[in-house]
């Protein structure tokens, strides 16, 4: 396991659900975190979606977050890629304290989103998919599409270990299945510096087969040095792909674990217990 | 590229290129006396370039996914504030100005309106399309024009005149916007955003493009370049009349779809418009030719964009 040097001292599971104890998690690092998340607030109007989420991402680690329909999982990933601005809170990412306007401005800090509907563009040759927003141009901004074209056929073949033979750069994208699509989406971005990939339900609506290749695709992130952050629903996925966990419940974090700390088993039950507190309260 | 690798993937231009040479050789073999002499090319050279740099401007506005219904009335207003102010003695050059800058504002009031306050473009351009064109009939008052004092001046030449005698000016001009604006479309960065933003918006935003700024762009891209066919048709005429540009909607909209644009956005050749725009521009005079009436006209060129649109919905599916 890359980086995710961490000790946690795991909170049992009779004692996660209290608000505060997050704060009962005592970590030690060895590394620094590459995203630090304190206090995050998000209000729209009266409605309180977030409620003071602190955590921390470290470099080389897959963290899911996981939790019930509506505890913030969404909301917390538009403020990590600059959709929203939080109400309060602070967000430090390479120890430098940042503000997240825009999609572009997280894009170019090196925290780029990969959705499942808006990876690629179907119609579009890959050698343009790979480079829209960030073109290789000659004068005037004219494409160097040589240049694009040799640079697609080498993040295939570097990042997702495809010769040219499986997958043309001149073909459209609608010929590739849609986990292939997220993984050229992931390979985008770690060949553009990525340091942080968000994967919002990768799996979701996909076939078996698929859905392997996307887990493995975001193995691929980890090993490569990098962190992600992933959102699914499928707990299976979740335990067998990420490094760590963080619980969200009511927009704030329940709990966290390292995959040492927790059993799938544990995790399910959990979850279950979760839904069920909310479904009495509501 | 192999020859096999090039028509699988240019299907389209391929068919409408080949429909288009199909067209010429029923034109050559049923109307030789017409067709094998070279003055009926430079007749229609001369009338096809009027909605050739229209339909060029069209195929952005319908790669988006969008599409303007308002250019005609852009055309009309923006001559008309040409031949209103040449009537008047201002300079050639203030003239001219001022009409492509009527052009490119009323193409940004367009693309603002559409992406800012969220009005389908289909509904506002109709809206815009009566808009512009009742205001020059209010303006006007019903009255023709007249730029008889533009004959035989160096603008004239340089817009409409025949180059060695032969080759229409206008058609060099509209050949000139084809190949400069093919290049963006295919080549540039901005020509690559359109398609994206066609094609699939949430994912062109999510890689940081502007679309709306994108859309906006290519309204007053329309605006321009309906200016500029309404001074190259203004000067071709040497009067201006309160329908200037009326007649141009449909057949230039036709181009870009026979030409193969996708009406859903995300695909299209400026090629495939170019051939468009010879379909549609030599259909009238070729029927007459054939020794058809003219009545038969609209008719044929309702079977050939039917014919044109349903063949391209039948490649994309085998292939798609």
């Amino acid at each position: 396991m890359g980086g995710g040097i961490r000790l946690a001292s795991a909170a049992g599971l009779a004692t996660y659900l209290p608000p505060d104890t997050s704060r009962a998690i005592e970590s030690k690092t060895v590394t620094d975190p590459l995203l630090q998340l304190n206090g995050i607030k998000l209000a729209f109007g009266r409605l309180n979606v977030l409620k003071g989420v602190s955590f921390e991402i470290f470099p080389g680690e897959i963290v899911a977050l996981v939790g019930d329909n509506g505890a913030g999982k969404s909301s917390l990933i538009k403020v990590i890629t600059g959709v929203h601005r939080p109400t309060a809170g602070e967000i430090q990412f390479k120890g430098q304290r940042i503000t997240l306007s825009s999609v572009k401005r997280s894009r170019e800090l090196g925290i780029e989103t990969v959705y499942q509907e808006r990876a690629l563009a179907d119609q579009q040759e890959l050698w343009r998919n790979v480079f829209v927003g960030r073109e290789l141009t000659t004068a005037a901004g004219f494409l160097d599409i040589k240049k694009q074209k040799e640079e697609t056929r080498r993040l295939l073949r570097d990042y997702m270990g495809f010769t040219s033979e499986v997958i043309n750069v001149d073909s459209e994208v609608k010929g590739l299945s849609g986990g292939e699509k997220q993984g050229v989406a992931i390979a985008r971005a770690l060949y553009f510096n990525a340091e942080l990939i968000i994967l919002d339900e990768p799996t979701t609506g996909l076939a078996l087969s698929e859905q392997r290749k996307v887990l493995n695709f975001i193995r691929n992130i980890r090993d490569k040095g990098k962190s992600a952050i992933f959102i699914d629903h499928n707990i299976f996925h979740v335990h067998d792909v990420a490094d760590r966990f963080i619980i969200l419940d009511k927009g704030q974090v329940a709990a966290q674990f390292t995959k040492a700390e927790i059993s799938r088993d544990q995790l399910i039950d959990m979850m279950v217990e979760l839904h069920q507190k909310g479904a009495i309260a509501s | 590229m192999t020859a096999q690798q090039f028509l699988s993937r240019n299907r389209i231009p391929v068919v409408v290129t080949a429909i288009c040479a199909l067209l010429f050789l029923v034109y050559i073999v049923g109307a030789p006396d017409t067709f094998l002499d070279s003055g009926i090319y430079a007749a229609l050279m001369g009338t096809i370039a009027f909605s050739g740099i229209l339909a060029v401007a069209a195929t952005f506005i319908v790669t988006l996914g969008e599409i303007d219904l308002s250019f005609p009335s852009i055309m009309g207003l923006s001559a008309y504030v040409f031949a209103y102010l040449f009537s008047n003695e201002v300079n050639f050059l203030l003239c001219f100005l001022a009409a492509i800058a009527v052009g490119v504002v009323l193409g940004w009031l367009n693309g603002v309106i559409i992406t800012k306050v969220g009005v389908p473009s289909i509904v506002l351009t109709i809206g815009t399309m009566f808009l512009w064109r009742g205001l020059i009939q209010v303006l006007v008052q019903g009255q023709a024009i007249s730029l008889y004092e533009m004959d035989g001046t160096v603008w004239n030449s340089l817009m409409v005149g025949k180059i060695g005698g032969y080759l229409p000016a206008q058609f060099v001009w509209f050949v000139a916007i084809a190949v400069g604006l093919g290049l963006i479309y295919r080549k540039h960065r901005f020509g690559s955003h359109v398609l994206f933003v066609g094609d699939n918006a949430a994912s062109a935003r999510m890689v940081g493009i502007d679309t709306d700024m994108v859309k906006i762009k290519c309204f007053m891209l329309m605006g321009f370049m309906a200016a500029i066919a309404g001074l190259l048709s203004l000067a071709f005429n040497q009067s201006f009349f309160p329908s200037h540009g009326d007649s141009m909607l449909l057949p230039t909209l036709a181009a870009v779809f026979i030409g193969g644009t996708s009406v859903f956005g995300g695909k299209g050749t400026i090629w495939g418009t170019f051939m468009g725009v010879l379909i549609m521009g030599s259909l009238e005079t070729g029927i007459v030719s054939l020794g058809l009436t003219g009545f038969w006209y609209q008719f044929i060129a309702g079977l050939t964009i039917v014919a044109s649109v349903i063949s391209y919905a039948l490649l994309l599916k085998k292939v798609g």
